[in-house]
């Protein structure tokens, strides 16, 4: 099958490659001294910070994601609200990269219309108080354009797939709005929304391009930093790379896995 | 059931509205503030007189369609045969259809760059034309998770067995039944696909740059770093790009089987054209 041996010569074999040149030292010798490399201060540092930053990305995005898309659904609004919404979110999480790195520094760099605004207007100077959109959080910010509307489109199966019936039936018993939110919707959705918070935290993990564009690639998370290094060895070890692109393959692995294991269970209320 | 005013509602939508639509207006104004002192569409103009700008667009526009059509060419005849005589094989191509999704972009790279490498059993990055071929081969990868989706789920909505059956027993070859009879019921879906793969392909750049290919990609992050305005028109540009290309996809995703991919009044000339 010639799907198979594509899948073989361009998917399987590369990352087996990688991953068997992560059990090597740099003269060939099997060994796991290159894998445990990676706990060294400026590459652990590396993981920390995709880590956090993609978990802040992955928060931001599931948490208003999940309340922008409850509010579609069920927060009473017109039909064409929604519709104009979900088309914008299909447009919008698939407007990343380099493009909306250009669009946020024009929006809220130095010079951004935002910055600009808030300053001359409001009086509020963002970048005197510290902000900077080339930091941690002002990427966190800019990654949100993509990871919002994903959510709002990956979180409105499971609403739609909440009830009437359930909140009649909490309404009835007597509780009130909130009690029916805590205690009926929110356990409901927990394994939607938990899954979705994985997809995203991924989605932000792989993310290169838009920071690339942002920081002239001086922002090293680990993406960057491998890509520096196979664009010349930075970091004086090839192996070390194969270490990195495996660690990267590690947690973007795990993540999907439970995603999967979620989304099982997600899916025993979705009928 | 008590009907909530919207009010909050109302607020909500709003901010989400604002934050969606703010970064694509100041966007939009800075790409208009090139000549100072006034509005002007200048770094449009600029970046459209640009010989580069045509020569990465042209670059990228045909790696892109060669990756649709390679897309094509291997996933039609893998989800025609799995739905049709290997089922049992149906989670293992399905995980390997998601594989890309799970290893990042730079990680593929790095492997073809080593794997395919000067010193390698098939060097297809020694020569400019094998380094095309692994661009366009990446770009395929990418594509395959939405490809394959976008195939499959075409091909659930027609009764492909009886189909296959039916051409069979009017004499028709494997391929044959394939390519006059699966191909064109599908036809919407696999366009469908199409667009999707067009629009990730067009602006990819981690790829494209780590192979050392004149495209698009490469070529915004120079712009980014030399010019101040013309990214802004870029990234105005690349917007509309996207919403073009993720309004076809929708159009044809939701595309009967039955229907044509004409619009109706040119089918018709066509129709009378033939008659």
């Amino acid at each position: 099958m010639p799907f198979l041996l594509f899948a073989l010569l361009f998917l399987i074999l590369p990352v087996l490659y990688l991953v068997n040149g992560a059990f090597q030292t740099p003269d060939g010798r099997y060994s796991l001294e290159t894998m445990l490399s990676l706990s060294a201060p400026e590459i652990a540092s590396s993981y920390l910070l995709s880590i956090q930053l993609s978990l802040a990305s992955a928060a931001m995005g599931t948490v208003f994601g999940l309340v922008l898309g409850y509010t579609l659904l069920l927060g009473g609004l017109p039909g064409w609200v929604r519709r104009a919404f979900m088309t914008f979110s299909g447009v919008a999480s698939n407007f990343a990269g380099v493009p909306l790195a250009f669009a946020f520094i024009a929006t809220l760099g130095r010079l951004g219309l935002v910055t600009l605004v808030l300053r001359d207007i409001f009086g509020i100077n963002i970048y005197a108080a510290g902000f900077t959109l080339f930091s941690f959080w002002g990427l966190a910010l800019t990654y949100l354009y993509f990871q919002l509307p994903l959510m709002v489109l990956m979180i409105t199966p499971a609403l739609e797939g909440l009830r009437p019936e359930w909140r009649e039936a909490a309404e009835s018993l007597g509780a009130s709005r909130k009690q029916y939110l805590t205690r009926v919707a929110l356990p409901l959705l927990a394994p939607s929304v938990l899954g979705c918070f994985l997809l995203l935290f991924a989605n932000a993990f792989g993310t290169l391009a838009t920071i690339y564009a942002l920081t002239s690639a001086n922002f090293p998370v680990v993406p960057i930093v491998l890509f520096q290094q196979i664009r010349g060895n930075v970091l004086y070890n090839p192996n070390l790379g194969y270490a990195l692109a495996v660690g990267m393959i590690l947690i973007m692995g795990l993540t999907n896995t439970l995603y999967f294991i979620l989304r099982r269970r997600a899916e025993r209320w979705q009928k | 059931m008590t009907r909530r005013p919207p009010i909050l509602s109302i607020l909500i939508a709003l901010i989400g509205a604002a934050f969606f639509l703010v970064p694509l207006i100041a966007t939009f104004n800075f790409s208009l503030r090139m000549k100072r002192g006034e509005l002007s569409f200048a770094a449009y103009r600029s970046v459209f007189e640009s010989d580069t700008f045509l020569s990465v667009l042209s670059f990228s526009a045909v790696a892109s369609l060669m990756a649709i059509v390679l897309g094509i060419l291997i996933v039609v005849p893998t989800a025609y045969w799995v739905r049709l005589r290997l089922p049992r094989m149906r989670p293992v191509i399905e995980f390997l259809s998601l594989m890309p999704l799970i290893i990042p972009p730079v990680v593929l790279v790095f492997g073809y760059v080593r794997i395919y490498g000067t010193s390698s059993i098939l060097p297809l990055t020694m020569t400019q034309m094998g380094t095309n071929i692994l661009l366009v081969i990446g770009y395929v990868v990418l594509s395959i998770p939405y490809m394959y989706r976008a195939i499959d789920n075409g091909m659930a909505s027609i009764d492909i067995a009886t189909l296959t059956e039916a051409a069979e027993s009017l004499g028709a070859s494997r391929l044959r039944t394939i390519a006059v009879v699966i191909f064109p019921n599908v036809q919407s879906a696999i366009v469908s696909g199409a667009f999707l793969t067009f629009s990730i392909s067009m602006g990819e750049f981690v790829i494209t740059s780590l192979l050392n290919r004149p495209a698009f990609g490469p070529y915004l992050v120079q712009m980014g770093q030399d010019f101040a305005y013309q990214p802004s028109a870029l990234a105005i540009m690349a917007f509309v790009f996207t919403w073009v290309c993720m309004v076809l996809m929708e159009l044809f995703a939701t595309r009967k089987p039955g229907q044509r991919l004409l619009p109706w009044f040119v089918r018709r000339t066509v129709q009378k054209g033939k008659l």
